[in-house]
């Protein structure tokens, strides 16, 4: 059917805000995970039991090195319980953060599969006009890319935050025991790193951005002139192309050189900084022990240290440190899990099909008698395509739409269909006005055979059967066999099982048009709603799609967006479309006596 | 793969040179821990507070010079990257334009879009990485290794025992990812065929209320994939744990270790003090290697796929034989060809098409029609038979030299994001009043002053935002533009409507013999004015003569044109 008529702008899915509201989005998110809760709470003891036990291996060996040392000689028992309890910390830790990482799987996997599946649902209960208005292309990255960032986030970022957390603060305290004075080391070196990698992320991120934006550009201009690679090899103009391509390419590793030389700072510095710690934790980790060693500072008093203390120290400076380097990177991976949710959520909160009303009929045993009164319509709101317009199709008469492209054909059909709605006035099967029926047996009152044939992967069988569930196999053969594809479907190798691909090479064009044809005719729906294809397949093809639509045409109330001259002159009334709006309508006969546009175009062809 | 990388030997000096900066920084952080223990283990002894400070800001001269040279190699390595990416990537995008049509049809037009996109920026990364971290962590490694073994044998022996192990894990679970990853992405693929299937389809779902049915089909896409996804994490997710805990092991071994040697006075504390540090030294030095083992792999399957296409040879060359000669325009002698080899899709065809003539070709779908017209810009070359392009084999031109004789317009060709001038003009040398001539030809003129900004109306991609009548007269327009000697239109005015078509046929009869027409058409009406028509069907010539002559003599032409003459009235 005709797609985006209806301009861009209107009903599309908002642009993400600027300032994000990151307290609803978290709330939200924070809904997901609390769903399930059980999963979570097992993984915070989880974190909280491995990371201590992590902890508590630096000070066995801190404890064992100082049993090394021991004056009169190495105090092996104390050794080898160190040792022993050393082990001990890490394969349990390593056992339990698995068993993390696991359940952190499970839990992000469960709550990625309901917010898949949410998705899916929404979008099969969205209104047509969402989906003339939203490129594919956006919902498919919505549903795998948004999707897929909320995953890491969830399964990796989340425990990597509780670590790092109890690590910072863990350590810290294990430090603060060893040797307070020592501490004052942080003070300097803490703020310097984050203030230090703060500044430069927001210096560099902007130049990372645009180095995003910039091989993105790259990238489509690659893709676009790729698809047109036919004619720009008929018209010679690959080197004007390539040039184009260059200055496109020149602009993207720019930008790359830009924020890798200034991003290259920032790993050696850190770097750095670490190393400053260390530094200065030996020399003044150095001078304590000296003096303690010397007796100067007695055993026990706030500036006392062993060695072994000052290797503990160092190691613990090691953990206290990474995460720290590590913020900025993880706050980042929040800022791009929270815009990805968004995205998610943005779709989640898309208007549905307005529901059906509580006092909604269920149509049945319908005549097929169809009545428009005083019916307004627009796209937009400032350009009606329908205006007070009053029709009236008996049962059983046919209606031809006619006109150019993009004149708006497909809008009675949209609006029969209650695709869309009209802004005013009422339209009526057999008597009932649409709004009092429920959609589902409104629409059960159709059949329908689309210009874009609409087979999805799956058998021949499926394809045709998806017109009726319960419908039999012979019942199925009989609608091939009407459709006049029988014979086709009978030669393929698999017969009726026989898979229609992506590619589909395996089955023409206009094959798949009589599938389409044959899906249709299982349906013994009144009415009949028909958009004939244009003449895109060979002329044997078109005859059998024609006879297979007349035959689909008989005894039902049908609409045609018409191509065919037969179907237009045979029809019971014309519905002549030009620039969105309905400008003649009468039967062939009365619109050549009016002389329209209609006369024109008709009289065109044979001149 | 080597064709790739010896995009990298032009800057083998200035790589030579950051390498060499690198090792240095890689040296001063070397010898930090160097001087760690001998702070701790001789200078601590001497009880001179001096002196430590001294061996300090030794320390943070090393450390600062480390920084230093880093970032010095760093943006060495930014440039080498830029430079080279550069170049890798325009050369492929040049080869990928210029390729013979049938290799660009074995590669499929999205394979090739991939190359230069994602396989050219794994690749920069690679390379990046390399010279980031390509000499920092092996010397690292080797150096922690050989210091550590001038310190204390026995200790370093039990720490590099734990080397080959992590190692072998590393690869193995990383390879094991390859092919879980590789599922997931099958399973992610057929989760967004269901999306997109249903989107194209959702007037259809809706009338036949089939939301549930669709709903139910996506899941259990969605299933497999969160199950695949699992397992595959639920595999990758044992890397670090087991990483840790072999390192810690080592820690922990080295501990053991060492109370018996300093014990039996082999070892001093101190030393076992410095150890500690080179061991976490040493081990992040490893992991690093084992992720650019990781990145190789996926390195080295782009830069395949990069070699294929930059290494693919032309076939379609140009040959100087001038076996025979004709005053036609086209000649074409017993003309055969098939694309897969199997079935021939032009059996033995003869045409000529004389200077200043109109010419049709009709023919349903996979008549070849299409087929002659590709091989006519030799697009391909024929199996057998041959064609005189203005007189001479058409294996004595390359493609680019045929180009400027001719303006093609297809029934779906390219338009692009940029103004409508710029489309007509299409990097040619054609003056804007050209263009306005083209459009006025081409019945086009009328929409192109509407459109907002006329002739610098910047179209959509696709030229989505014109209509596809208005779409077609712009291409048609493209290939009139210039008045090139042959104008081909391949089912060029499929969506105009009869008015329209009528009127530029008649603005074409006007031009007349400046210009040989091609038309390829599935109406009859289109052709039936031509002096000559060609009928195919299945690849065979099975009409050849006027309009008057084939309504005699031709069944096949008699059927196409009583079942269209009424035709589409309205497209």
């Amino acid at each position: 059917m005709n797609k985006g008529y209806a301009p861009k702008g209107i009903g599309r899915i908002p642009e993400p805000e600027t300032k994000k509201d990151y307290k609803g989005l978290f709330k939200r998110l924070a809904g997901y995970v609390l769903h399930e809760w059980r999963l979570f709470f097992v993984a915070i003891l989880l974190t909280l039991l491995s990371n201590q036990l992590a902890l508590m291996g630096p000070l066995y060996s801190g404890t064992a090195i100082d049993a090394i040392v021991a004056e009169g000689g190495v105090d092996f028992p104390t050794v080898w319980e160190n040792v022993f309890k050393m082990l001990s910390c890490y394969v349990l830790a390593a056992l339990l953060s698995y068993l993390l990482a696991l359940l952190m799987v499970k839990l992000s996997q469960r709550i990625i599969r309901t917010m898949r599946k949410e998705l899916f649902a929404k979008i099969t209960k969205l209104p047509i006009p969402f989906f003339d208005k939203n490129a594919v292309g956006d919902i498919v990255s919505r549903m795998s890319y948004d999707i897929d960032t909320i995953n890491s986030t969830l399964s990796h970022d989340l425990v990597q935050v509780m670590t790092s957390l109890y690590t910072v603060i863990g350590s810290a305290i294990f430090m603060f025991r060893i040797s307070k004075p020592m501490m004052l080391i942080f003070v300097v070196t803490v703020p310097a790193a984050v203030l230090f990698t703060r500044y430069r992320a927001k210096k560099v991120r902007p130049m990372f951005k645009e180095r995003s934006r910039k091989l993105g550009e790259l990238n489509g201009y690659a893709e676009e002139m790729l698809s047109g690679q036919h004619t720009i090899r008929t018209y010679g103009r690959e080197k004007t192309i390539s040039e184009d391509f260059n200055r496109h390419n020149a602009d993207a590793m720019n930008a790359t050189y830009r924020a890798e030389y200034y991003g290259g700072i920032l790993g050696p510095s850190i770097n750095f900084i670490n190393n400053l710690s260390i530094a200065l934790i030996t020399v003044f980790g150095g001078i304590l022990y000296m003096y303690s060693q010397s007796g100067a500072v007695a055993a026990g008093t706030l500036f006392f240290i062993t060695l072994g203390g000052v290797a503990q120290f160092v190691q613990y400076s090691r953990k206290f440190a990474g995460p720290i380097n590590e913020f900025a990177n993880i706050l980042h991976e929040f800022q791009s899990a929270f815009s990805a949710a968004e995205r998610v959520f943005r779709v989640l909160d898309e208007p549905c099909e307005a529901p059906d009303g509580e006092d909604a009929v269920t149509l049945d045993a319908v005549k097929g008698d169809v009545e428009f009164e005083h019916v307004d319509f627009s796209y937009i709101p400032e350009k009606p395509v329908l205006k007070d317009f009053d029709l009236h199709v008996k049962a059983g008469q046919t209606v031809a739409i006619v006109g150019p492209t993009g004149a708006g054909k497909t809008t009675v059909i949209n609006l029969l269909m209650r695709f869309y709605d009209p802004s005013s006035g009422e339209i009526r099967i057999d008597g009932k006005p649409l709004k009092s029926i429920t959609r589902e047996s409104l629409r059960r009152a159709f059949t329908m055979v689309l210009q874009d044939t609409w087979l999805f992967y799956g058998s021949v069988y499926d394809n045709i059967v998806y017109g009726k569930e319960n419908a039999t196999l012979d019942e199925v053969k009989e609608a091939a066999r009407r459709a006049r594809i029988d014979s086709f479907i009978e030669g393929l190798p698999d017969g009726y099982d026989t898979l229609i691909t992506d590619d589909g090479v395996n089955i023409s064009k206009g094959q798949k048009q009589l599938i389409t044809i044959a899906r249709a005719m299982l349906s013994d729906a009144p009415m009949l709603i028909l958009d004939e294809a244009t003449s895109n397949v060979d002329s044997r093809t078109e005859k059998m799609i024609s006879a297979a639509m007349d035959d689909l045409m008989r005894e039902r109330t049908c609409f045609v967006v018409a191509h065919r001259l037969s179907t237009i002159e045979n029809a019971d009334l014309i519905l002549v479309l030009r620039d969105g709006q309905i400008t003649e309508s009468g039967t062939h006969a009365e619109l050549l006596r009016l002389g329209g546009f209609y006369a024109t175009l008709y009289n065109s062809q044979f001149t | 793969m080597k064709r790739v990388f010896s995009y990298l030997y032009p800057f083998r000096y200035r790589m030579a040179l950051g390498f060499f900066v690198k090792v240095l920084g890689t040296v001063a952080e070397l010898l930090l821990p160097v001087v760690l223990t001998h702070i701790l283990k001789t200078v601590v002894a001497s009880e001179d507070l001096t002196q430590v400070l001294l061996w300090g800001a030794l320390m943070l001269l090393f450390a600062g010079l480390a920084c230093l040279f880093n970032i010095v190699a760093n943006r060495m390595a930014a440039t080498v990257g830029k430079r080279f990416s550069k170049a890798l990537r325009r050369d492929l995008f040049y080869k990928t334009l210029t390729l013979d049509t049938a290799q660009t049809d074995a590669f499929t037009i999205p394979s090739l879009e991939s190359r230069i996109t994602t396989d050219t920026y794994h690749v920069h990364n690679f390379v990046m990485m390399i010279q980031r971290m390509g000499i920092r962590a092996p010397i690292l490694l080797v150096g922690g290794v050989v210091i550590t073994l001038l310190m204390d044998k026995a200790l370093a022996l039990v720490m590099i025992a734990v080397m080959p192990l992590i190692f072998v894990l590393v690869y193995t679970l990383s390879r094991l990812g390859i092919r879980l990853y590789g599922r997931v992405q099958t399973s992610v693929d057929s989760l967004v065929r269901v999306l997109r299937e249903d989107y194209g389809g959702i007037r259809v779902i809706k009338a036949l209320s089939k939301e549930k049915y669709e709903q139910d089909r996506f899941e259990i896409a969605n299933q497999r994939l969160s199950k695949n996804e699992q397992s595959a994490s639920f595999i990758m997710s044992s890397t670090h744990p087991i990483m840790n805990l072999l390192m810690n092991g080592g820690i922990a071994a080295v501990t053991a270790l060492a109370a018996v040697r300093v014990a039996k006075d082999a070892s001093d504390p101190e030393t076992v003090v410095a150890f500690m540090q080179y061991f976490t030294l040493i081990s992040m030095a490893l992991m690093a290697v084992s992720r650019m083992f990781v990145m190789f792999s996926k390195c080295s399957a782009s830069a395949r796929r990069i070699s294929e296409v930059l290494s693919t040879p032309a076939e379609i060359v140009k040959t100087e034989e001038a076996t025979s000669t004709s005053d036609d325009f086209i000649t074409v002698k017993n003309l055969s060809f098939s694309y897969a080899g199997k079935k021939r899709d032009l059996d033995n065809i003869s045409i000529s098409i004389p200077y200043g003539s109109s010419f049709g070709i009709i023919g349903g779908t996979g008549s070849g029609k299409s087929t002659l017209i590709k091989l006519l810009l030799r697009f391909y070359d024929a199996d057998s038979g041959e064609i005189l392009f203005r007189g001479k084999s058409i294996r004595s031109y390359t493609r680019e030299e045929i180009a400027p004789f001719v303006g093609v317009a297809h029934q779906k060709d390219f338009l692009y994001a940029a103004s409508v001038e710029e489309n007509v003009r299409f990097g040619r040398n054609i003056s804007r009043e050209e263009v306005w001539e083209a459009l006025t030809l081409a019945q086009a003129e009328d929409f192109v002053r509407a459109l907002p900004d006329g002739l610098d109306t910047v179209l959509a991609t696709g030229g989505t935002n014109l209509s596809g009548g208005q779409r077609q007269r712009l291409l048609i327009a493209r290939a009139v533009a210039g008045t090139p000697p042959l104008l081909i239109l391949d089912d060029a005015s499929s969506a105009l409507d009869y008015k329209t078509d009528a009127a530029l046929r008649a603005a074409l009869r006007k031009i007349g013999d400046k210009m040989t027409t091609v038309t390829v058409a599935q109406r009859a009406s289109s052709v039936m004015s031509c002096d000559k028509i060609l009928v195919l069907d299945d690849g065979r010539a099975v009409g050849y003569g006027t309009h008057a002559e084939l309504l005699e003599s031709c069944p096949i032409y008699r059927e196409i044109s009583d079942s269209q003459m009424g035709g589409a009235l309205f497209e």
